[in-house]
């Protein structure tokens, strides 16, 4: 497969602050590429590496198996990117917004192709609409807008669902799904939250203080990990009593009221659930918390 | 580069700050015209008044060439505030607004990019000393007439109607000139920062002082004179004189167009290893 994205040695020092430190990545042609690390982990950093915002101390980063420092321009044709959040001219339409980038990126600006990208995100009924006008959220989606404008062949989102509610979480999900599945784009996704990650991604990269901490395939590298599962029930106590009799005693990790947290294996999840059940213990609700600093924690204990 | 520029000046002429400059002058000019077509007459007394005992002035010397004379001499501090006022948000505004970020991601070099603002930065300049040029002497003209220029410097020069036009129309491209410095110089500035206060602040501070050091007649100032570009910004004043030194003249357009270029390079030289934090 094509790599995309093959960044090596990758380093950025701010005076005494390492940034990014040797960083190794590949992405491939139609991965949606998972950019995982908690805040101030060196996401931004790269990517505006990669977006030629910032100069990197030293490394080499080639995209479309091109040096990014001498084609840039030739390379960045083929790019869309947000990074971080998305601001525009307040004082313009988000219409004209658009139009003054993609005359500058010497793309198709005309009415029809600007109305298309508008509709793709939902802002077509404000195209008019002065940009200071819009929310944190209607900015996100411009945002992607003027990413897909040029129609590029890797698009680079950091945090594109940062500010957004439910249903925009959502639709952006699906639009990234779409996106790589049926127009064929390879996505590069930054986020710190690890399920969002999980709903869309193929491959994945978490990094922290800079460095790789783990990569690769994402149903690989969640199935390696375990969860903290919190079973609600309605009977706490009996519940207690059974389960001290059990092998499942040792993954208890607290009690709650009307709760049990337990430390499991993906697969271990049913085989609890239906152990409770034939004890005629009513289960409510299961929900796994996979935190991304809790997935991190674990991966580096598991390291040391 | 044509596109870039002309994105460039959309942007410049779509905000409010651009308006405040040709709202200043439209103003300013008109109010400075109102007073001297009421006490223009107390003022031509005054300034003649050492010579009134010796000389008889006839004919209408009270008109539309002086008025655009008297205006252009005492706007030299207003007029580069309103140029620094765009000319420092220029780069530092899309830092603020972090439109940066959009512009940079483009596939257009920062060479490029930049050149294409300070050009437009540039425009703006020049059509702000032309609107000053239409107002205070083409108003002037229509609201006091045409006459003869009396100018007033070692001695009294009184230039012929015919010989004057032509003289206001290199006034007022040195005023381009020196005032495209100033451009340049809040250009400089407003690739440093993040904020387009500090740079309109500091152009007029660096602007102010070389000003002064200019005026204070003490020798070591007298050395450093020569080495100050506000020196040169009155390049305009020597179209007035008679005869016109014009190797005097030549030689401070060289000096001025040296540190536009000078500014913008060094401008160039930083934007092009910037890192874009904002």
């Amino acid at each position: 497969m094509q790599k995309v994205i093959e960044v090596k040695n990758l380093t950025k020092k701010f005076k005494e602050l390492t940034a990014v430190n040797n960083l190794d990545l590949n992405v491939y042609s139609g991965d949606i590429f998972g950019f995982l690390g908690p805040n101030g982990a060196g996401k931004s950093t790269t990517i505006r590496m990669l977006t030629t915002l910032i100069n990197p101390s030293s490394g080499t980063i080639k995209i479309f198996d091109k040096p990014l420092k001498q084609k840039r321009n030739e390379i960045l044709r083929k790019v869309g990117a947000i990074v971080e959040k998305p601001d525009f001219y307040g004082y313009l339409s988000a219409y004209k917004n658009l139009e003054i980038l993609g005359q500058i990126s010497g793309c198709d600006t005309s009415n029809k192709r600007i109305m298309e990208i508008l509709e793709t995100v939902g802002l077509e009924k404000r195209a008019k609409s002065k940009v200071k006008t819009f929310s944190h959220g209607m900015k996100q989606r411009l945002g992607l807008g003027q990413a897909l404008l040029h129609d590029p062949e890797l698009i680079i989102l950091d945090e594109p669902t940062t500010g957004l509610d439910p249903q925009g979480m959502k639709e952006i999900r699906e639009l990234i799904i779409y996106l790589a599945k049926e127009k064929q784009k390879t996505i590069f996704l930054s986020s710190h939250i690890l399920a969002e990650v999980e709903l869309v991604a193929n491959r994945m990269i978490i990094i922290n203080k800079g460095a790789t901490v783990v990569e690769g395939m994402v149903q690989d590298l969640l199935n390696a990990s375990q969860l903290k599962v919190s079973f609600e029930i309605d009977e706490i106590e009996k519940a207690k009593i059974l389960l001290a009799e059990t092998q499942w005693k040792k993954k208890i990790e607290s009690f709650g009221d009307y709760q049990i947290l337990f430390l499991l294996e993906k697969e271990e999840i049913s085989p609890l659930n239906k152990f409770l059940v034939e004890q005629g213990i009513g289960v409510h609700s299961i929900v796994p918390k996979r935190s991304l600093e809790e997935y991190f924690l674990h991966l580096t204990e598991k390291g040391a | 580069m044509y596109t870039l520029v002309k994105i460039e000046l959309y942007k410049i002429f779509r905000k409010w700050r651009t308006s405040i400059g040709f709202a200043a002058i439209g103003v300013l000019v008109p109010v400075i015209q109102i007073a001297m077509y009421f006490q223009g007459e107390h003022y031509l007394q005054f300034i003649t008044r050492n010579f009134s005992d010796n000389f008889v002035f006839v004919g209408n010397l009270l008109n539309g060439y002086l008025i655009a004379y008297f205006i252009l001499g005492s706007l030299t501090i207003h007029i580069p505030f309103l140029i620094a006022l765009v000319a420092g948000d220029l780069l530092a505004g899309e830092a603020t607004a972090g439109t940066y970020r959009m512009l940079i991601t483009r596939p257009v070099s920062r060479i490029k990019l930049v050149s294409a603002k300070f050009i437009a930065g540039l425009i703006y300049t020049n059509l702000l000393v032309l609107w000053l040029a239409v107002i205070s002497l083409g108003v002037g003209i229509m609201i006091f007439g045409i006459g003869e220029l009396i100018v007033f410097k070692d001695a009294i020069i009184i230039f012929a109607q015919n010989d004057i036009l032509w003289r206001f129309a290199f006034a007022y491209a040195f005023a381009a000139l020196s005032m495209s410095v100033v451009c340049s110089l809040g250009f400089l500035f407003s690739s440093l920062v993040e904020n387009a206060i500090g740079p309109i602040v500091t152009t007029m501070t660096v602007i102010i002082i070389f000003t002064i050091f200019s005026a204070i007649n003490i020798d070591f100032f007298r050395t450093i004179k020569p080495y100050l570009f506000t020196n040169y910004l009155s390049t305009w004043h020597l179209v007035f004189d008679d005869p016109v030194n014009y190797d005097e003249i030549i030689k401070n357009c060289l000096v001025l167009t040296g540190h536009i270029l000078g500014f913008f390079g060094i401008t160039l030289f930083l934007f092009k290893r910037k890192d874009i934090l904002t």
